[in-house]
């Protein structure tokens, strides 16, 4: 009983299969009636290196900055945002060897599916901002949240204004 | 005549459509009040049904069931047994009207119960106590005694129907999205329920994100958006095998907000690509994609007249979010929505007379209603946020999400009647979100 879903997690961790699921919220089991949730066939395991190292992930995500924030029902990127996108896109250049995700997400304040619809559009800002940078069109696929997924849940502005965002994960292999 | 209970409750009913100031009904046993949108319930006496053999519990708790139904649409109140002066038992006794007169009783409704193996027998009868007459004919349905609830609510459906003139709900289920987990990374899974809350099932596991499940025309099916494929995706589901397939595979797109159209067999539905969200429908035999609008900014919440003729949609052509509609096939949009604040979610009512919406303005979210030329706009819920609006079959009740604030917040169904009255909360083992209304069931 317990024993099987501890087999399946070391197999998947060991196996370093390349991302079949770009979902990093989810275990990216199928559907079907419950039961079946130990189906994690979706683990990706990535060092993320020594923050002082510059060509490590975690310089990437800590220094560089891996996320914009983005105004109300706004998908427009602030001078801010260009800002840590072309520090984003010098970084992505010198290290080709990742596979660029960009997830849109939302506040909370919308509903859900225009939520939907806006975290695309903030998504796709960034990604055609890369790629005016310069970076291959075929690095990169973008995912929408909406409000799915908030880093903070406090239901003031403060909160909001982080949650309107967009972030670049990266992870091994060149393509998505 | 049975006239006089279903005129007042018509004439309370039209009352309250069109915001006349509070009155007073007629005088007379079927008395009833109507002030500042708050009208007095009806009394209705529900004596246990008989036990006519073998029925145990089943014969009460179908009882409590039908009376569950009726008090919960806020027109009726039961009158407690202990105040019944004429006792129930035989189902073919003679009414004694002046015993239920006596207690201001308005209807009665009494009924049997027979269980065989597993096999259960229900009948009933509707009496209008103040015409001295049974309301409609007698009915008996049997079944399965797992049944049970059903046929309550079926007997709980005929009383309504034939007491309000109006089409019943109560035998319907609901599709929802099951929460659970911290705000930040909430576990969400496909369930149905009957109405009330009873008969939970869950559909999927909660190991992927899923979102605005929505019934078939004839229940059979639900569509619904996912991410088991790590992008999100609409899914078509059987209700009965759970047997699922994508619906939304086109590469380097994602799609979402999916809603049949009434012929069953057409899915409208939004599909992004590039950033930019349009509205486009998919033929469920042959896969055959159409796309409606072809707009920069964002088009989505499609919903199909009962007709089947057109659609109502959002977008945020025009700056904020607004409700527009269009033929069937697509072309010319024409804004509806004209009030201050962004309006999304729109959903055509199941009798084609009103459009549910979801309203936002100065902070807050209202559920709503409105013609469908946009016309006579009345907001019948507020809270920090009300989303996700559904039509009971008879289109007379709403149900919809209301989701609390901060951290701790967290979502929970609601229903309201389409006056604004009878607000309450659908019991749900733990947060809920995203429901959507069966067709009253076969």
């Amino acid at each position: 009983m317990t024993l099987l879903p501890k087999v399946l997690l070391i197999v998947a961790a060991l196996g370093l299969a390349a991302c079949n699921n770009p979902d990093r919220y989810g275990a990216g089991g199928a559907g079907g009636a419950g039961g079946n949730g130990a189906g994690g066939t979706g683990i990706d395991t990535m060092g993320l290196g020594d923050p002082n190292d510059p060509a490590s992930v975690a310089y990437f995500n800590q220094t560089i900055g891996d996320k914009v924030l983005f105004a109300v029902d706004q998908s427009n990127l602030s001078d801010t945002a260009r800002g840590i996108l072309a520090g984003q896109a010098r970084w992505l250049q010198a290290n080709p060897g990742y596979a660029i995700l960009i997830e849109g997400h939302a506040d909370e304040q919308g509903t859900r599916e225009y939520n939907l619809g806006l975290s695309a559009k903030r998504a796709n800002s960034v990604r055609d901002f890369l790629v005016a940078q310069g970076i291959p069109s075929n690095r990169m696929r973008t995912i929408p949240y909406g409000k799915e997924r908030p880093i903070e849940v406090c239901s003031v502005e403060a909160c909001y204004a982080q949650n309107r965002r967009a972030v670049t994960v990266l992870s091994a292999g060149a393509g998505v | 005549m049975r006239t006089p209970m279903i005129l007042r409750l018509l004439a309370l009913a039209v009352a309250a459509m069109s915001f006349v100031p509070p009155a007073v009904a007629q005088d007379g046993p079927l008395r009833i009040v109507i002030g500042s949108g708050v009208i007095e319930p009806l009394p209705l006496a529900l004596p246990d049904f008989v036990d006519e053999g073998g029925a145990g519990d089943y014969a009460r708790e179908i009882s409590r069931v039908i009376a569950a139904d009726l008090t919960g649409t806020g027109l009726f109140r039961e009158i407690p047994a202990e105040a019944h002066i004429s006792l129930i038992s035989s189902f073919d006794q003679p009414v004694a009207y002046e015993d239920w007169k006596a207690i201001n009783a308005q209807g009665l409704v009494v009924g049997a119960v027979t269980v065989a193996g597993d096999r259960i027998t229900v009948k009933f009868r509707i009496f209008d106590i103040f015409s001295g007459e049974q309301l409609g004919e007698g009915l008996q349905f049997a079944g399965s005694t797992g049944g049970w609830r059903r046929m309550a609510h079926k007997v709980a459906d005929a009383a309504y129907s034939r007491i309000t003139g109006e089409g019943g709900y109560f035998d319907s289920r609901v599709v929802f999205v099951s929460e659970s987990g911290p705000k930040a990374e909430r576990d969400k899974r496909l369930a149905v329920m009957d109405y009330d809350g009873a008969n939970v099932q869950y559909l999927t596991d909660s190991g992927t994100i899923v979102l605005g499940p929505r019934f078939s025309p004839n229940g059979e099916q639900i569509l619904y958006t996912s991410y088991q494929s790590g992008f999100p995706s609409i899914y078509l589901m059987d209700a009965r095998t759970l047997e699922t397939r994508s619906l939304g595979e086109q590469p380097g797109t994602i799609t979402f907000a999916p809603r049949f159209a009434p012929n069953g067999q057409t899915v409208v539905f939004s599909l992004e690509q590039g950033g930019n969200s349009d509205i486009y429908t998919v033929d469920i035999g042959s896969g055959q994609l159409s796309q409606l609008t072809n707009a920069p900014s964002i088009e989505t919440a499609p919903s199909y007249s009962p007709d089947g003729s057109q659609i109502v949609f959002e977008s945020d052509r025009s700056g904020g979010q607004q409700l527009y509609v269009m033929a069937a096939g697509g072309g010319e949009a024409r804004r509806i929505s004209g009030g201050q604040g962004r309006y999304g979610t729109p959903v055509w009512s199941p009798r084609g007379d009103l459009i549910a919406f979801t309203k936002q303005n100065a902070g807050r979210f209202h559920i709503g209603v409105m013609r469908t030329d946009g016309s006579e706009e009345r907001l019948l819920t507020t809270s920090f946020l009300d989303e996700g609006p559904t039509w009971a079959p008879n289109g007379r009740v709403i149900m919809f999400t209301r989701e609390s604030p901060g951290a701790e917040g967290s979502a929970s169904l609601w229903s309201v009647d389409i006056s604004g009255r009878n607000i309450r909360q659908v019991p749900t083992d733990g947060p809920a979100s995203d429901p959507a209304w069966s067709p009253l069931l076969p």
